[in-house]
């Protein structure tokens, strides 16, 4: 393993949340060809020691996590059970926005034909979403749209990441 | 986390499908699930009678949507105005089924279709519905991997900074106390803000460190009190001093910082 990739696995473990290749190559003062390489390097040589870490690219940065698949030995060890999961009107709420974004509550009406006020507190209060300013329109109503703790919960590089909302189409029809 | 969440329960987006099922006489036999809104509903009784939703049997889902609706009032579930609304859409697109066609009208003139506008909405909702199944599996997935637990670097630091609001809060609640104790006030000699500064600054670099609290409770009265609250203020801003607190309400303590021993 060369210096460089070594040390960017280093300062991937250090960091409190996914760092960015941009970060990566600023404080080591490389050229970001450089790290990406150092970083395709690790992901690999995990992969190929099957070690019961991962390196991965989640919300725009890179992370060390434990692999999907010892879940339960992990759990045991931590003693902890999967965290409640939002509710079906939250988890609808949800996807409206990240498909929709920037959106209105009388928009998220439109659709789901229902209103969401506690789905809507709820994903606030879980930094799922975040305001994005008022529309411009009669009433000025507050647009919402998805955060970067959203992309990291659940498991995205980015937003482009998520499918098409047209490919549900073929699923619901 | 240990917070309690607002609106949280485990779902479980294949198993926990609802269930409408008719029992004898009057009574119907009910397995509730949770219907999303209005429109999840529908598209439930749809389904359950195996209906084309481009070919909805309105008179049918009608009278199962309002059995629906009288069955939540009888349970005394409150029946968000949503349900109502909709309720009433269907009532209505009935009703223009069931009126017979304009004689008058042109031939070729085709009508639209009372139901068309609903049959859009159910399709582009059943698009985001499938888009939340789809969230849920991501969620599901990602709650079984996990990272590395916080380090000392993280903010995870014993000493939380207190800000200019913690000092307010223990003032307020040293003021409070003087309130009932301070029955007159007598003339006397007033300190000033400057004589207050200097005996806090001695305090401080005498003793390196000073109890917030314990240097309220030592004055007098309130506007000595009000001048030690001002020269707290005035020395943070001026002098090389830090407020630190263990932990959230926790004392607070004012630290002198030296070059060297003040992290």
């Amino acid at each position: 393993m060369s210096q460089l990739v070594a040390i960017v696995e280093a300062l991937i473990f250090v960091a409190d949340e996914p760092i960015t290749t941009k970060l990566l190559a600023e404080v080591l003062d490389e050229d970001r060809g450089a790290v990406d390489a150092a970083l395709t390097e690790l992901q690999k040589e995990y992969e190929s020691r099957e070690s019961g870490l991962q390196i991965r690219e989640i919300a725009g940065g890179w992370q060390i996590a434990t692999r999907t698949e010892l879940h339960e030995d992990v759990r045991k060890f931590l003693k902890t059970r999967p965290s409640a999961k939002l509710s079906l009107a939250s988890l609808e709420t949800l996807a409206v926005i990240a498909y929709k974004q920037p959106v209105t509550v009388p928009e998220i009406l439109e659709i789901r034909g229902v209103q969401s006020p506690s789905a809507i507190k709820t994903l606030l209060e879980k930094r799922l979403i975040v305001t994005k300013g008022h529309k411009e329109t009669v009433g000025r109503p507050m647009q919402y749209g998805t955060s970067k703790e959203f992309l990291i919960q659940f498991g995205l590089k980015d937003l482009s990441e998520l499918p098409s909302v047209e490919d549900f189409e073929d699923l619901a029809g | 986390m240990e917070q309690e969440p607002l609106e949280q329960y485990n779902f479980d987006f294949r198993e926990d499908t609802a269930q409408i099922t008719a029992g004898t006489s009057d009574a119907l036999g009910i397995k509730l699930g949770e219907f999303a809104g209005p429109l999840d509903l529908l598209l439930f009784l749809i389904r359950q009678e195996q209906a084309n939703i481009f070919d909805i049997p309105v008179a049918k889902i009608t009278n199962e949507y309002l059995n629906y609706i009288r069955l939540m009032k009888s349970l005394d579930i409150a029946v968000a105005a949503d349900f109502l609304v909709m309720a009433a859409t269907l009532i209505e697109i009935k009703s223009k089924m069931l009126l017979p066609r304009d004689p008058l009208a042109p031939e070729e003139e085709e009508l639209e279709d009372p139901r068309k506008e609903l049959v859009d909405r159910l399709l582009e909702y059943e698009k985001y519905k499938a888009a939340a199944g789809m969230l849920y599996e991501r969620t599901t997935i990602e709650q079984a991997v996990f990272q590395r637990g916080k380090i000392d670097s993280d903010d995870a630091n014993e000493e939380i900074n207190a800000s200019v609001f913690d000092i307010l809060t223990v003032f307020q609640k040293i003021l409070v106390r003087h309130r009932d104790e301070i029955k007159m006030e007598i003339e006397r000699e007033e300190i000033t803000l400057a004589d207050m500064i200097k005996t806090l600054k001695r305090r401080i670099f005498e003793e390196m460190e000073l109890n917030l609290q314990t240097f309220f409770e030592e004055m007098q009265t309130k506007r000595e009190l009000v001048t030690a609250f001002i020269a707290v203020l005035e020395i943070i801003r001026t002098e090389s001093v830090k407020l630190t607190q263990k932990k959230t309400f926790g004392e607070i303590i004012l630290k002198a910082v030296t070059n060297g021993t003040g992290n």
